[in-house]
């Protein structure tokens, strides 16, 4: 019993990670911007986080003030490049494709030249427990869970609160429909997409962050981050664009992606060690098969934001 | 400081209107400007990451002739930089078709990581079996089936019910990088994970160099394509289906065909992409057999504006910022990843400069009023 136990809250702890950075996309995808550059978003947003624990790790401050900082440091680093993100794609009317794939490339290999700098002693083995507040210490699995895996289910809740019960979620969901009419009936457009993708990056970012410092909570965790920002994009899809289904979505993809390593302690079931890699495959395509489905059921409310990858001017309409 | 015209309505302070067309000229300049711009961000950014830098700060000449130094210093560093190129423009002018009907095809890295993977596939089971050029036949076909096949389901949910591409190609990348997991857990018996180079179904070499005969296959594809979509009629299908289905539609293009065909040829030549890693280079296949060149493609392409002769030049300069990087990397000692931030920061002055090739900035002047 208490291994199904340890096996559902090491899943759900997992799945925090896809919760930040599935619930940022999100809002980007509202304002109808896809944005490829997630992964790199995510590693930078960890590299920040990083930065800032490698300079405060180790000083007197009280350990809250150094989670916040920490914090801190992964919602600047990430949000700078969503700054970058929607200056090129919204100011400058690119193509959302390509810029997200060069921000990818850019954020995944600065994060790498970074974090080789730093060192681990400082920024993970104090601070570690510091985020693993407020069952840090324990001895069962409850202490696998800490303030960032809070944040992140509060932070899913409260995306899906403002995007379908408040106005400016109204407003940014009209945007990411058809930006000529919402800026017919006086949308600001513009500070809408700028603001979407600038707070989505910024949650993103917390999610490599929360990866490196608390889930893994290794010195290689960095290097594993970008593959899960790309998961993070599918499970958007898999969650049908609703924030709140991503806790429930990220938890799944946490069982399918541990069941690999985890399904060998079950007695009676034997798998061969071949058998890991399509384990690890299920995740992606049971994102394939949702959005197959969707797409075939052609509900209104199912489908990705009609404008979603195109640029608006406002003389072309 | 606000302007404001008669009827107090106040004019922004830029305005921007479309161009309809640019002088070539111009268009070269301006992106000259944006690649010179990049250059000095990257010796700036350098300049924070690179300690060596900082203690020495007269390098910074070294540092930008690293870049010519890396593709081009040596003969052997030339060759590489050509198959690196050849490589790169493969991927992307497999890529291309789709692209020109706005299908966003972002699964090149899957279609040529399953080409590279059916190649040696073939050649793990029937190589040393079978005579040397059947071999290298069956290993051409399977890498193109493979690559075709992974094209072609996503296309094939698109033509039928309008799945989206982007998201669906972006997936099946995944599950190619896990088969080839799969396949080396089965193949690799020692567990180590590494399939040794196999010993048979290597691509003959042209003359002394092992790299020209992939060289002039890519040339050979690059005009082919550009012959293709310039002058053949599927070419002109392609562009109607891009710039409006409803056209296509009218004039009488099925354009369902058009999309199943189309990715059917760009997952193949992805296929022969990988083939040409897998029989040509590596002779082996791993998860990082194509290490992300399938999405450098994406940009190579579009930089190029899907013209198969103006990506000869992006991919040259792709692989010009990476293999000086590279060899930044060296010379500084800077470990790995730095070649990264340099293409994406170059990227991203080019991707903003489009910007000024398609759209006139016109800034508020005095107190002028709108017209």
């Amino acid at each position: 019993m208490n291994m199904w136990l340890n096996f559902l809250i090491d899943a759900f702890a997992f799945g925090a990670t896809f919760i930040y950075g599935s619930t940022g996309e999100i809002l980007t995808e509202k304002a109808g911007h896809l944005n490829l550059g997630i992964p790199g978003i995510m590693c930078m947003g960890g590299a920040g986080g990083c930065l800032v624990l490698n300079m405060i790790g180790r000083s007197d401050l009280p350990p809250f003030l150094i989670v916040i900082l920490g914090i801190l440091g992964a919602l600047v680093f990430s949000m700078l490049c969503g700054l970058i993100y929607s200056f090129l794609t919204v100011s400058l009317r690119s193509n959302q494709n390509v810029t997200g794939l060069a921000l990818t490339t850019f954020g995944v290999g600065l994060m790498k030249v970074l974090m080789i700098k730093l060192d681990a002693t400082i920024y993970l083995v104090g601070p570690k427990q510091m985020y693993r507040w407020p069952f840090a210490g324990r001895q069962d699995s409850l202490q696998a869970l800490g303030v960032l895996f809070f944040m992140a289910v509060l932070i899913a809740l409260a995306a899906g609160w403002v995007l379908t019960r408040t106005r400016i979620g109204l407003n940014l969901r009209a945007v990411g429909e058809n930006p000529a009419t919402a800026d017919a009936v006086g949308i600001n457009v513009t500070r809408y997409k700028y603001m979407a993708t600038c707070i989505g990056s910024g949650i993103a970012g917390l999610g490599g962050f929360y990866y490196i410092i608390d889930y893994m909570a290794s010195q290689e965790a960095y290097l594993s981050v970008e593959a899960l920002g790309w998961l993070s994009i599918a499970l958007v899809i898999f969650a049908l664009w609703r924030p709140p289904l991503t806790i429930i979505g990220s938890t799944l993809f946490g069982l399918l992606f541990s069941c690999a390593s985890f399904i060998t302690n079950i007695p009676g079931i034997t798998v061969t060690m071949a058998m890991k890699p399509l384990l690890q495959m299920l995740p992606y395509v049971v994102t394939i098969i949702v959005l197959v489905i969707s797409s075939i059921r052609n509900k209104r409310e199912n489908q990705p934001p009609a404008s979603l990858g195109l640029s608006y001017f406002r003389e072309e309409r | 400081m606000s302007k404001a015209n008669k009827n107090g309505v106040r004019e922004p302070l830029i305005h921007l209107s479309k161009r309809d067309s640019i002088h070539p000229g111009k268009a070269l300049v301006i992106r000259l400007i944006a690649v010179v711009l990049g250059l000095v961000v990257c010796g700036l950014v350098a300049f924070l990451l690179i300690e060596r830098l900082q203690q020495k700060p007269e390098r910074i000449g070294d540092f930008y002739y690293s870049f010519i130094k890396g593709a081009f210093g040596t003969s052997r560093k030339f060759w590489k930089f050509l198959k690196n190129v050849s490589i790169l423009l493969c991927i992307s002018l497999a890529l291309t078709p789709a692209f020109r009907m706005r299908f966003w095809n972002i699964g090149g890295e899957g279609q040529t990581l399953i080409g590279v993977l059916a190649c040696i596939g073939v050649d793990f089971y029937w190589g040393g079996k079978l005579p040397e050029p059947l071999l290298l036949v069956l290993m051409l076909l399977a890498a193109l089936a493979a690559g075709a096949l992974w094209g072609t389901i996503p296309a094939l949910f698109k033509a039928k019910w309008g799945t989206n591409e982007t998201l669906f190609t972006l997936m099946m990348n995944y599950v190619a990088t896990f088969l080839v997991s799969f396949f080396l857990m089965i193949w690799v018996t020692s567990g180590s994970g590494v399939l040794p180079q196999m010993k048979t179904g290597k691509l003959p070499t042209l003359g002394d160099n092992s790299y020209l005969l992939i060289i002039l296959i890519v040339l050979a594809l690059t005009i082919a394509m550009y012959v293709y979509l310039r002058y053949s009629k599927h070419g002109y299908e392609i562009s109607v289906v891009g710039e409006s289905v409803r056209t296509a539609q009218y004039v009488g293009i099925n354009e369902k065909k058009v999309i199943i065909r189309t990715m059917i040829l760009s997952g193949a030549l992805c296929g022969l992409a990988g083939y040409l890693i897998g029989a040509g280079l590596d002779l082996s296949v791993s998860a990082d057999s194509v290490g992300g060149q399938g999405f450098t493609a994406i940009m190579v392409s579009w930089l190029g504006k899907f013209n198969p002769l103006a990506m000869i030049l992006t991919s040259g300069l792709i692989q010009v910022l990476n293999q000086g990087a590279a060899q930044i990397s060296q010379d500084f000692d800077v470990p790995g990843a730095l070649p990264n931030v340099i293409v994406g920061i170059i990227l991203f002055f080019i991707i903003g400069s489009e910007f000024f090739l398609n759209y006139r900035v016109h800034f508020r002047k005095g107190k002028e009023t709108v017209k």
